[in-house]
């Protein structure tokens, strides 16, 4: 019982240290550069070539619970599309995070004073995300007659002689669920248009295969991703600020790794001496 | 103001969440209850709002007013018939029809998915394998070492499950290869999701001090 109860100080302490890791940091100043990496280059670098006008597909599939990592990456490329004058068509395939993504849309926009029609549309969400992903690549009215705020979309200025995939230059999916999965299956692997994505840091891994095999043009992985590619646009934000608090907190877990290595070889010593 | 009561309402919620690291509440239950419930809540509103009202509901509507047929739509009353007929599985002595729409969703979703999967998670993964040494394929003398080490943990990964042959010998020595190879792909995943972690952590935390507390100090202090 009472090495029950040290363990249980022990753990609490481990929480205190990593809480303080990731407190002390926000009070002091952010990087001042990120080391930007190739695969979130070439997400950059695709956009940057688009010309004035062409769409640019943001299916946003994440909900609350992991806004604090997908959100600055929405914004970061939202920012990039409308400093590029380019339109922008979001949908939302995740229920729960159809209001979050709508005002974040809203917010950037009322930024950049872009007009909702005609700069950006806002498809919102339909249920069964590989169904609305194949019937989009027919045409955008099969899943989605009309968009978010109940306006058919023949009568939406930016969507006339918009179909399908077929009229958008990129699709760039900033995802926090297995709906990457179903826009690379159902998605690019059916209609080849040109995909990227964005996504968590625990779901990066499994999508660096699909890059090398040119199954997606990029990749945005994790908060470090999105810092990488506030740097690129030119407008530092909580990614970037969040490296420090991630470094910090990744040296204090490393120790920890190695102090209870240390402390496991001591104890199996002593036990078998 | 309002803001600030909401976002105090967050606040209260999040440090409510927390207090499991101390051990189980009240407070961490009430909250994680509440998650639970808004989610599931928010999640059948916006599937009626967006799928069941425009598709089925207020078609229904035009055709009772006389003004449309389009619930005689075959792609409308198909769907709408098969989606009623879930609803049996509530009957145990109906519950067999229940079967119908799920065979259904199963056929469509498999004849969907099979091709697709097999074209984009093994055709098309095999094929850049398959020519990594093709000339040019890859430039300079690190994209070929790259390369190299590609085919290698392939080969080695799949040596590692491949059963039909004693783990001795070549395979053997591929095999333990595999497995470090396996071990550092795990690695990498625990890597990024410690990442994760952190920075959901950093989120609230920021929210806790910088969008909550701060402002509310200033909104007191005058």
């Amino acid at each position: 019982m009472a090495g029950t109860r040290g363990f249980q100080l022990e753990r609490h302490l481990v929480f205190l240290l990593i809480f303080l890791a990731v407190l002390v940091p926000l009070f002091l100043p952010a990087p001042k550069t990120v080391r930007v990496t190739p695969e979130v280059k070439s997400v950059y670098d695709r956009i940057e070539g688009l010309q004035a006008g062409e769409i640019v597909m943001l299916p946003c599939e994440y909900d609350p619970s992991m806004a604090a990592e997908m959100s600055p990456m929405t914004m970061a490329v939202l920012r990039q599309c409308f400093r590029k004058d380019l339109r922008v068509l979001v949908t939302c395939l995740v229920s729960n995070g159809v209001s979050l993504v709508e005002s974040e849309l809203r917010q950037m926009a009322e930024e950049w004073g872009r007009k909702y029609g005609e700069d950006y549309v806002y498809l919102g969400y339909k249920p069964y995300p590989g169904i609305v992903i194949m019937a989009m690549g027919e045409d955008f009215r099969v899943p989605f007659p009309t968009d978010y705020y109940n306006t058919p979309l023949d009568e939406i200025p930016m969507m006339k002689g918009v179909k399908n995939y077929q009229n958008v230059a990129l699709v760039l999916t900033i995802n926090s669920t297995s709906g990457i999965d179903y826009w690379i299956i159902y998605g690019t692997g059916r209609y080849k248009f040109p995909l990227a994505c964005a996504s968590t840091a625990v779901m990066a891994p499994n999508y660096y295969n699909y890059l090398q095999s040119g199954q997606l043009f990029g990749l945005i992985g994790g908060l470090r991703g999105a810092a990488e590619y506030e740097q690129l646009v030119g407008h530092p934000g909580k990614a970037v600020k969040g490296m420090l608090v991630q470094s910090v907190s990744h040296i204090l877990i490393v120790a920890l790794i190695l102090l209870g290595n240390v402390i496991f070889i001591v104890e199996r010593r002593r036990r078998r001496s | 103001m309002e803001q600030h009561i909401l976002y105090t309402i967050a606040a209260i919620l999040s440090v409510a969440i927390f207090t499991f690291l101390w051990r189980d509440n009240p407070f961490y239950k009430f909250a994680e209850h509440l998650v639970v419930g808004v989610s599931a809540g928010y999640f059948v509103v916006i599937l009626v709002t967006t799928s069941l009202i425009p598709k089925l509901l207020d078609p229904a509507k035009r055709v009772l007013a006389g003004a449309s047929t389009t619930l005689l739509d075959p792609l409308v009353v198909i769907p709408a018939i098969l989606g009623l007929l879930l609803f049996t599985r509530f009957i145990p002595k109906y519950a067999w029809i229940s079967r119908i729409p799920i065979a259904y969703i199963l056929g469509v979703g498999s004849g969907a998915a099979i091709p697709l999967v097999l074209q984009t998670y093994v055709i098309q993964q095999i094929y850049p394998t398959m020519t990594l040494f093709q000339p040019g394929s890859f430039n300079g003398t690190g994209a070929l070492v790259n390369n190299i080490l590609i085919l290698g943990a392939v080969l080695c990964g799949l040596a590692y499950f491949f059963f039909s042959a004693r783990h001795e010998g070549v395979i053997g020595g591929m095999s333990k290869a595999g497995i470090w190879i396996l071990m550092i792909g795990f690695g990498a995943s625990f890597g990024y999701t410690v990442m994760s972690r952190i920075s959901l952590l950093y989120g609230r935390v920021d929210f806790l001090v910088f969008e909550w507390a701060g402002p509310l100090v200033r909104l007191i202090s005058g």
